[in-house]
């Protein structure tokens, strides 16, 4: 191909109105013909559709065309779809380039029709410039081991785990715990079923043990992460400090997350032993620590929840040294003021161990006082039964934080404003139960930096699309299951556990996969061996050997860090070359004649 | 069987998820969907939280990939009439509703559609807009073919002449397709509660009463207005819009008690789009309790006050009058907060109806063999540990056909993900 002339085709799509109501597209259409190397040109109402598509595909037929460029949306949302035609069509989808003329352009100069159109036009051009030095480019076919680590021991890891196991996959099941079950094994019953906690997790702790296809390594660290998707090696580190590398295809994350606890004298917690958060109470609940019968139980909802700010938390950009700094700097922070987000479940389990309470003692008198009831789903119905049990709910004023004190018979008692008739209450009582949220734990935040993972400004893992792709990660290989990337309850876990194992199932039955090649390219006679680009490389994808740096296609994520840094400008980024760019570049700077 | 195979019934996005999933590992998958198009209900919105990608944008790529998957066979237009024998051996019978016009030869060009003489509303639109009798619910549509709507055509042949690819066959027959599956995939999602039972709020009488959904189509730029938000009795734009939650949810007055999941986040993602298409205007949203649970929603909630001045009222109105001149609409509530009965102009009123089981729900799950639960929607085998199970083995249910068990839309892709895992598991170990 390289040898051929260029001859692009050029695709302008209207996008129904999003394009066509502010640009003039018939009129980039036609300039785009006057533009060197262009041999077709047309406009589409939506060049996605599959008449669209067709459309492209004929048109590289018909007119021989052997560079594509599609002028319309977000290379983020259809650039494979588009590459795909191309394929389709027979061309290398690396000869295909994307201007984006809606949120680059029409969007945002919504009110400037003319003005748009040039913008169009300039654009188009600096496409058409960058396509005219486009080569075809080979993805590397990577081969996929059909293993899997699943990191975290709860319901979710257990539940990935057999779930793998049972398609045939071998699995390692990592747990930091001397035994198996996370977070639930203090929990005492589950809403809305009020069934046992223990009864849940036996069956799947049993599935693991029975499952010749499950090595479960507890008392166990993941210590480090090399390599990438099909080809992990991680090492385990246990409790002796033994270690040990696994070779692996696919990992899942369900390392879970810790409760929050107040800081001592928040609420009086930690000062007053009456004062205990809602998992403490399931504790003392499922240990028949009450024994005697309460007057009343109050419960405190959105304690450490629904406050304070966001901020991104974003791991990639911090250095490697900095991990545990500024962990401890987002931990102690959020510890005084309290996260942002709503945890989801304590409403319901609030109203679990209220419930529990009234069936022990029925005479004792048991309040929530929330800002909103949020008992999604069916759990409205669970919700009409705590009322049936005659607990009381009481919006509060929640900007106001509830008091609490000790009365003159040392009962505690606590001062909160009803929401709904202004009034200050006072409630005596001899429990204060705080609902306090779920929080990513320590051990999560160093796994997201051993894997290169991203974190979401919540502190849990990020999703690579927080709609579309809820299980996957930025990480290619590597997937999420249960709390780790946000609160969920027990069946939603078993559904995120199950789904991040149909995702890494689907990648380990294909046994090979193709990778981007927008990697970078080191040019072993300029390289001197200095190391920079090993240093700043993010995710660990260039290694020095016998003085000349190499890449790892399959690590490179095509950043480019790497080439501005090197000194002898001896990397390039493939189908990211200065050629490209600085056509585009100068295409952009071009009058138009 | 020689090749593992699997039924999915309905193309929403949770049936999307798990045809990609299941077809990506190598299984052939059949994809039954009672409309012209698949893409489900997400197509018909506007844009999605939190990233604001238009919904069409995110998802038209997926199906595309449904479509041209060696692996998946659409059936669009088709209904699942039939289903015989046990997992890893169902023999079904699909049923292909006649589209009067030939798949393989239609390009979808829309000259039939030019000429046809008839005009109907356009069911994608929410009837907001207008369709003819032969017709492709939406420019995206997927497989990318025309539907001649019997009920409606009068027979007069003109898309027939009309047709250079020779597509339209408007002598087209009913056929029945039996296939053998491994394993069935249901994910039907929800119809919408009928907002006209609950007359006092004028649904239906007032002309500036709308549901949630056809607001989507409203402020959609592929809609019947092109984004354009405009108020349906005088095309003016609202300057005072209200949303109304809990319209048939959490009322025991028509048996569905539950909460719908959805309603309150996609109100307060509507009010800031509002808000960014129409600074001006003000939106207010009446609630009982807010629920913005879930990830990234409660800091949304605090930015919808603090930086766009939605204004929110605890309350359940009772009643909504139309002023029969302009047709602005008052609402009357009252303010549960400040304890005051109070009443309140609005230009235009965006009820949020429950989401209800499809209404043939039953009719499925009859064919199926499968429970439903106390509301129409597919019973879960075990809501705690085997979510995505009915109670037939072998017959998996994700997405809204399960009931508010779905949040949203990650959660039906991760309930379909979780469908395509457990097929997985009973195929692999046939």
């Amino acid at each position: 191909m390289g040898e051929e002339e260029p001859k692009i085709g050029v695709f302008v799509c209207h996008c129904g109105i999003n394009i066509g109501g502010v640009v003039n597209v018939r009129e980039v259409v036609k300039y785009a013909k006057t533009l060197q190397n262009v041999a077709y040109s047309e406009d589409n109402i939506y060049t996605c559709s599959e008449a669209g598509l067709a459309s492209i595909k004929k048109a590289v037929k018909d007119h021989n065309l052997n560079r594509v460029i599609v002028a319309s949306c977000t290379p983020r949302t259809h650039e494979p779809l588009f590459r795909s035609a191309c394929r389709e069509a027979g061309l290398n989808h690396y000869l295909f380039e994307m201007a984006n003329i809606r949120e680059q352009c029409s969007w945002v100069h919504a009110h400037q029709h003319e003005k748009a159109t040039e913008k169009a036009k300039g654009l188009v051009r600096m496409a058409a410039a960058r396509a005219t030095w486009l080569e075809p480019q080979d993805e590397p076919e990577l081969e996929i081991k059909d293993t899997s680590m699943v990191v975290g021991g709860g319901i979710s890891g257990m539940t990935a785990a057999v779930t793998l196991a049972n398609q045939g996959f071998k699995v390692y099941l990592v747990e930091k715990d001397p035994e198996l079950g996370g977070n639930l094994r203090r929990l005492h019953k589950l809403y809305p079923t009020m069934q046992d906690t223990a009864e849940l997790l036996a069956p799947t702790l049993n599935a693991v043990k029975a499952s010749k296809h499950i090595e479960t390594l507890t008392s166990t660290l993941v210590s480090d992460v090399k390599g990438y998707v099909g080809n992990f090696k991680v090492t385990v580190t246990q409790s002796d400090g033994e270690k040990r590398d696994i070779d692996v295809g696919t990992i899942i994350v369900a390392c879970g997350a810790a409760n929050y606890t107040p800081p001592k004298g928040l609420y009086q917690y930690g000062v007053f032993p009456h004062v205990v958060t809602q998992l403490e109470m399931d504790e003392l609940l499922k240990n028949g620590k009450i024994e005697k019968p309460p007057q009343r139980v109050v419960m405190i909802q959105c304690v450490g929840a629904r406050k304070g700010e966001i901020r991104a938390v974003d791991l990639a950009g911090f250095p490697k040294s900095d991990t545990a700094r500024l962990l401890s700097k987002i931990l102690k922070a959020k510890k005084e003021e309290g996260w942002p987000y709503c945890s989801k479940i304590c409403c319901m389990n609030a109203i679990k161990n209220a419930i529990l309470v009234k069936q022990k003692f029925p005479e004792t008198d048991v309040i929530i006082l929330y800002g909103d009831v949020r008992v999604y789903k069916e759990y409205e119905d669970f919700y009409s039964q705590a009322r049936e049990h005659q607990v009381k709910f009481i919006k509060h004023i929640e900007e106001v934080r509830p008091e609490i004190s000790h009365g003159l018979d040392g009962e505690l008692v606590v001062t909160a404003y009803d929401a709904l008739s202004g009034q200050e209450i006072s409630l005596p009582c001899d429990w204060v139960v705080l609902s306090t949220p779920m929080i990513p734990h320590k051990e999560e935040v160093i796994l997201a930096r051993l894997l290169k993972i991203p974190i979401s400004s919540d502190g849990f893992l990020m999703e690579a699309h927080v709609k579309l792709r809820p299980v996957d990660t930025q990480m290619d290989g590597v997937f999420l299951a249960g709390v780790a990337s946000g609160p969920k309850d027990v069946p939603e876990s078993i559904i995120s556990a199950k789904a991040a194992a149909a995702r890494a199932g689907t990648l380990m039955a294909n046994k090979k996969m193709r990778t981007e090649a927008l990697t970078s390219a080191v040019d072993e006679d300029q390289c001197i061996g200095c190391g920079l680009c090993e240093e700043i490389c993010t995710y660990s994808a260039h290694y020095l050997e016998q003085g000349k740096s190499h890449t790892i296609a399959a690590l490179c994520r095509g950043c480019g860090a790497c080439a501005a840094e090197c000194p002898r400008r001896a990397i390039s980024m493939q189908h990211f070359t200065d050629d490209q760019i600085l056509a585009q570049i100068k295409a952009g700077l071009m009058e138009e004649s | 069987m020689t090749e593992k195979s699997v039924l999915v019934v309905g193309g929403g996005i949770a049936g999307i998820q798990a045809s990609l999933d299941l077809a990506g590992r190598g299984y052939k998958v059949y994809v039954v969907d009672k409309s012209p198009s698949i893409g489900g209900r997400m197509a018909q919105l506007d844009k999605t939280f939190p990233t604001m990608d238009c919904s069409m944008c995110i998802l038209a790529p997926k199906m595309i990939d449904c479509s041209h998957h060696h692996n998946v066979q659409l059936l669009t237009y088709s209904e699942l009439k039939e289903v015989k024998g046990s997992p890893g051996n169902f023999v079904v019978t699909v049923q292909r509703k006649p589209r009067y016009v030939d798949e393989t030869k239609c390009t979808g060009c829309g000259v039939c559609a030019d000429h046809c003489p008839i005009e109907v509303p356009n069911e994608f639109d929410e009837n907001l807009g207008m369709r003819k009798a032969i017709y492709m619910p939406f420019p995206q549509a997927v497989p990318r073919a025309m539907t001649v709507d019997k009920s409606n055509c009068i027979d007069c042949g003109l898309c027939q002449k009309m047709c250079q690819a020779g597509a339209v066959d408007l002598k087209q027959e009913p056929k029945e397709t039996t296939l053998d599956v491994g394993a069935i995939i249901v994910s039907t999602g929800f119809d919408l509660f009928d907002s006209t039972r609950i007359p006092t709020y004028g649904y239906g009488r007032h002309k500036n009463v709308v549901t949630a959904l056809e607001l989507e189509r409203l402020l959609c730029a592929s809609g019947p207005t092109g984004g354009h938000l405009i108020r349906p009795s005088d095309g003016k734009i609202p300057r005072r819009i209200a949303f109304i939650q809990c319209v048939g949810s959490r009322d025991r007055r028509f048996g569905t008690t539950y909460c719908s999941s959805i309603c309150c986040k996609y109100s307060v993602k509507d009010a800031v789009l509002i808000k960014e298409h129409e600074p001006n205007t003000a939106v207010s949203i009446f609630y009982i309790d807010l629920r913005a649970f879930g990830k990234g929603f409660q800091e949304f909630v605090n930015r919808a006050k603090s930086e766009y001045g939605v204004r929110f009222v605890r309350s359940s109105p009772g009643e909504i009058m139309e002023e029969a001149a302009t047709k602005n609409l008052t609402i009357w509530y009252e303010d549960t907060v400040a304890g005051r009965i109070e009443n309140q102009e609005f230009d235009l009123v965006v009820l949020c109806p429950a989401l209800i089981p499809r209404h043939d729900a039953g009719e499925l799950a009859k064919v199926l063999g499968a429970e439903t639960d106390e509301y129409g929607f597919f019973k879960a085998a075990n809501i705690l540990t085997s979510p995505v199970d009915t109670t037939v083995p072998g017959i998996f249910v994700c997405g809204y056909a399960l009931g508010p068990k779905t949040g949203d839309i990650p959660d039906s892709i991760m309930q379909g993900s979780a469908t395509a895992a457990r097929v997985a598991e009973i195929l692999e170990s046939v």
